[in-house]
């Protein structure tokens, strides 16, 4: 199984610590990480890149680690959701915003999710709604219907969550 | 009695209807969750199916030589072995369908896309793959039949040669008297065909397990995302030869499940198989293209011959109709789905005349399993559909005759025509709050003015009622087969002190994302006057630690009634044991103890308590301290198993108690159509919900949420469509499938009223399913957007190009709708 035709050597800095392994070149980086290395927080919900569920950052960038090759990741550095809250520490503000608002059901999206959104507030502090749902298109969620996840990241935004998306009525 | 009356004593602050925050969040924000593909074991081998590429042909010749030749391949197993190994799974329908004969993997034929015939155990995914690639099968083709109406044509093809005709169960339900109600109405309405379309709610964590033999014990144990386990054990113990008390079911998080994971008992027979043939752990990883193409759909419902009496003041009497389940290849969970819709007979009206020709038939598609909303979304729909053509066809205001023909608020206990009881409810009141909130009266304005200008959009308001009736009485199951030894429900919970006085409890439940350790911890504290926080509720479900009845599992709309009615019960006892325990060392009687903040004490004593530590120390680790007699009637253990107050349903006239609650939705939706694309947005979307007495009101709106967008997704993008001539899945991945995005679920407004239920253990009704409310109301709005005289929705799937070809209806074309008025 180690045939050196096929076998490449690989070093990727996930989540600040540096990994070199040898890897199948035809070896998804969403296995890579799962089955190789044992992070088990990044999931997978389809095979052919519509889901979301395995969204990791690759040098900052959002990416479906399903839809790259664990070669294709040599010399990145990519952080996964184990890099949100570090062993041991509190939940980030983004984390305890998706708590805050019920933002997870099953759990199965949710590192894609938290992943995405992160991109996001990086590079748009402040989203408008629409942004947000335009955002989360690559992220599929079965249980909460969205309305909780786009509130979650109005809330880690700062924004006023009740604003413009959910007045609640009671009789 | 009730969580109020046991929390009387406390001084706890009640957090029962408050938006408690979920416990189980942390782990799962933090990727620290554990599901069934986040399994490792030392020797472990990766299982891949080898699956049929044909709907229908027999099975030759197979090779699986090559594969085992592979460098890394342990083992492979075919059909012709576990058809020597095994007893077909069981079947719950009566003759003939119970002849059907449904094995782990395909025996002498294919009956379906997908369906797995070689498994294929490998050191790795990838090899597993590859080695499953390498085995030949053989396969002479037979005709596939897909439509649910030409499979009972005598020419076509029989799928299963036991049973000799492809319907696995028949029979017709009637009450009331519909002959007598058609003769006298002013009106009957009478439609051709409605047609419930074929999609799944498709989780998005596939189906998965780690199944392992222990040679030295003999028992299996399954680490999968089976929502039923007890139901599985059941079918796979008898298949297997295997003890129910040697299959050891564990869970922890699951991706979600709809209701889709409880059929998945033939394929983890397979690993079990597989397991025991290699000596080895077997990884069972489902791709995505496999859980769509070959998992288990919801059932597509085709409904023919639909009479409606009508009186001329709008009072619908009933109706008659012919409806067609289509079940796909074998049944499984079926026939329970030819029962389970009368537990909603009647949908929201006062319907008291009613026939239900019902035929399960079978088709070379995907075996169905019990969905969000199963079997009696499609009734539900179907219902929804006459009453708005109904008010169409004959100019009644579709908002007037709902109202009409609701049961009112004083007539709760509403007892339907089949003997099952509403037990509380207020349509008219929910009806009332979604039009508001969606400010009906300002979108009718809006519609009429769009009508004036043109412009080539038009707006439809629709609205649906439908029911999420929970708690089943198993009883139901003798409707369809008198032989079935199955009534009544129950679930269990064990809560108990632990060493130190710390509260431990577990659930019989198997949750999919729910948040019962939230509930569950904020019942139990009620009960023992301690914060949900401090409560340590055991996650998922483990057959060997936790308290366990055949029916455990979550599914059905049940858990916030059986699943939390077992954690009152088990801390009730819990508490009693606390108090005797406490008076006991108090020098107290019990009914003097009061629990607070983790302390017994005696009420208006400050100075004589004792923390739930001194408790566990007296009963655990000093037991000599304790007189005989207390020492004896306490283990700080307790097991309750809840059972709801039913009877056998009367099996000659099909009436009886079937489910103990009735959760409600009204839905409105305000859609815009673009006349030239067909294409729809939702303008504005409003879901009402009422579920009794809300235990975490963040938690059912979640809920209202999901259901809302299964709906919506459904209504709109999602459709399972195959080939009529090959029988292909055209659908078969989450490209062509469209799983609906966060664009197409629109931002839902939710709202609520509270009916706490007169027959649950805490005035709550189980929900979660939400009735398939969506696809009735979208349907609604597509009709009201075609007007009175045009077109008729027939469908419950409506993407662009179906809207596009109903706005283009030539006003000549035949309807399929009909009115005769005496």
């Amino acid at each position: 199984m180690n045939d050196p035709e096929t076998t490449h050597l690989v070093e990727v800095q996930i989540n600040g610590e540096r990994y070199e392994r040898a890897v199948q070149a035809r070896e998804l980086l969403v296995h890579f990480i799962r089955d190789t290395l044992a992070l088990k927080g990044t999931h997978i919900g389809c095979d052919t890149g519509n889901c979301g569920a395995c969204t990791v950052l690759v040098d900052g960038q959002p990416m479906k680690s399903c839809m790259m090759l664990a070669v294709q990741a040599d010399g990145l550095s990519l952080e996964t959701v184990e890099s949100l809250s570090p062993a041991g520490e509190e939940l980030s503000d983004l984390q305890k915003a998706f708590n805050d608002q019920h933002a997870v059901q099953c759990g199965w999206c949710t590192p894609g999710m938290l992943m995405q959104a992160k991109a996001l507030l990086e590079r748009d502090p402040d989203p408008d709604v629409e942004t947000i749902r335009r955002t989360l298109k690559g992220n599929i969620c079965r249980c909460t219907g969205y309305v909780n996840i786009v509130r979650a990241v109005q809330q880690a935004a700062g924004q006023d969550v009740s604003a413009g998306i959910q007045q609640e009525a009671r009789a | 009695m009730s969580v109020q009356d046991a929390a009387a004593p406390t001084k706890a602050a009640s957090t029962i209807g408050t938006p408690v925050r979920r416990v189980e969040d942390k782990r799962l924000l933090q990727g620290q969750g554990t599901f069934s593909d986040d399994v490792w074991m030392k020797r472990m081998g990766y299982v891949h199916f080898v699956r049929s590429p044909h709907a229908h042909a027999r099975i030759g010749d197979i090779d699986v030589a090559r594969a085992e030749a592979m460098e890394g391949v342990y083992a492979t197993l075919t059909g012709a072995e576990v058809e020597a190994m095994t007893e077909p799974f069981m079947q719950i329908a009566p003759e003939p369908g119970s002849r059907m004969e449904d094995y782990a993997l395909a025996v002498g034929k294919v009956r379906f896309v997908g369906e797995p015939v070689v498994a294929v155990l490998a050191e790795t995914r990838a090899l597993a793959r590859d080695a499953a690639e390498a085995v030949e099968v053989e396969y002479e083709l037979l005709e596939a039949v897909v439509d649910s109406l030409a499979t009972l044509s005598p020419t076509a093809p029989v799928l299963h040669e036991t049973i000799g005709k492809n319907i696995g169960y028949q029979d017709t339900y009637a009450w009331g008297d519909i002959d007598w109600a058609l003769e006298h109405a002013d009106h009957v309405v009478s439609i051709d065909k409605l047609h419930f379309h074929r999609f799944s709610s498709t989780p998005l964590e596939c189906n998965a397990a780690v199944v392992n033999w222990d040679r030295g014990t003999d028992v299996i144990e399954v680490r999968s995302n089976n929502q039923m386990p007890q139901f599985a054990a059941m079918f796979i113990s008898p298949a297997i030869g295997m003890p129910t008390s040697k299959l050891h079911f564990v869970s922890q998080d699951i991706g979600g499940a709809f209701g889709l994971k409880i059929t998945s008992y033939p394929t983890i027979a397979a690993c079990m198989l597989l397991s025991r043939k290699a000596g080895r752990p077997v990884k069972w990883t489902e791709y995505r293209s496999e859980a769509v193409t070959a998992s288990a759909h919801g059932n597509e419902r085709t409904f023919t011959d639909i009479k409606v009496p009508v009186m001329a003041d709008g009072t619908i009497l009933g109706f008659d109709v012919k409806a067609y389940d289509d079940a796909g290849a074998f049944m499984r969970y079926e026939p329970l789905g030819g029962v389970i819709w009368s537990q909603v007979a009647p949908g929201c009206y006062r319907l008291k005349h009613l026939r239900v020709e019902y035929t399960q038939v079978l088709t070379n598609k995907c075996p169905c399993g019990p969905n969000r909303g199963y079997s009696r979304l499609q009734h539900l729909w179907m219902i929804e559909r006459i009453v708005d053509i109904v008010a169409h066809e004959l100019g009644f205001d579709p908002v007037e005759l709902r109202k009409k023909n609701y049961p009112q608020a004083d007539e709760y206990p509403y007892e339907t025509p089949n003997g099952c009881f509403y037990d509380s409810g207020d349509l008219p009141r929910m009806l009332d709050l979604g039009l508001e909130l969606a400010d009906y009266d300002g979108w009718r304005t809006r519609q009429a003015e769009l009508k004036e200008s043109g412009g080539g959009k038009r707006i439809g308001i629709g609205i649906g009622s439908t029911l999420d009736s929970g708690t089943n009485n198993f009883g139901q199951a003798r409707l369809v087969n008198e032989h079935l030894p199955f009534s009544g429900n129950g679930e269990a919970a064990h809560v108990k002190l632990d060493l130190y006085g710390e509260i431990a409890v577990n659930l019989g439940s198997s949750p999919q994302g729910q948040g019962h350790e939230t509930t569950a911890a904020q019942t139990v504290g009620e009960i023992l006057g301690v914060a949900p926080t401090d409560i340590h509720v055991k996650a998922g479900y483990d057959t060997a630690s936790h308290a366990y009845v055949g029916f455990s599992g979550t599914y059905a709309s049940q858990f916030a009634v059986t699943g939390l009615g077992a954690a009152i019960g088990a801390a009730e006892k819990l508490r009693d044991e606390i108090r005797l325990v406490a008076a006991t060392a108090l020098g107290a009687t019990p009914d003097e103890i009061e629990l607070a903040d983790g302390v017994a004490g005696v009420r208006g004593d400050e100075e004589r308590a004792i923390p739930f530590i001194g408790i566990a120390n007296l009963v655990y680790t000093n037991v000599a301290a304790l007189p005989p007699e207390v020492a004896d009637a306490v283990s700080l253990n307790c097991r309750y198993v809840y059972r709801p107050p039913f009877e056998i349903p009367d099996i000659e006239t099909k009436t009886g108690e079937l489910t103990l609650t009735y959760a409600a939705q009204i839905h409105v939706a305000v859609v815009e159509i673009d006349e030239e694309t067909g294409h729809t947005e939702i303008l504005k979307y409003v879901a009402i919900d009422e579920c009794g007495r809300r235990i975490n009101p963040q938690i059912v709106e979640g809920q209202v949420h999901g259901a809302a967008a299964h709906g919506i997704g459904a209504a709109l993008h999602e459709s399972f469509v195959y080939d009529e001539e090959s029988g292909q899945l055209l659908s078969g991945n989450f490209y062509d499938y469209h799983a609906a995005t966060a664009v197409d679920v629109p931002l839902l407004l939710t709202g609520e009223i509270e009916c706490p239920s007169p027959r649950s253990p805490n005035g709550a009704k189980g929900m979660g399913e939400g009735g398939g409310a969506p696809l009735s109301t979208l349907c609604a709005a597509f009709q009201d957007a075609l007007g009175a005289g045009g077109a008729v929705v027939t469908d419950t799937h409506n993407p662009s190009e179906r809207v596009w070809r109903l706005l283009r209806e030539r006003s000549d074309a035949p309807r399929p709708v009909e009115v005769v008025s005496r």
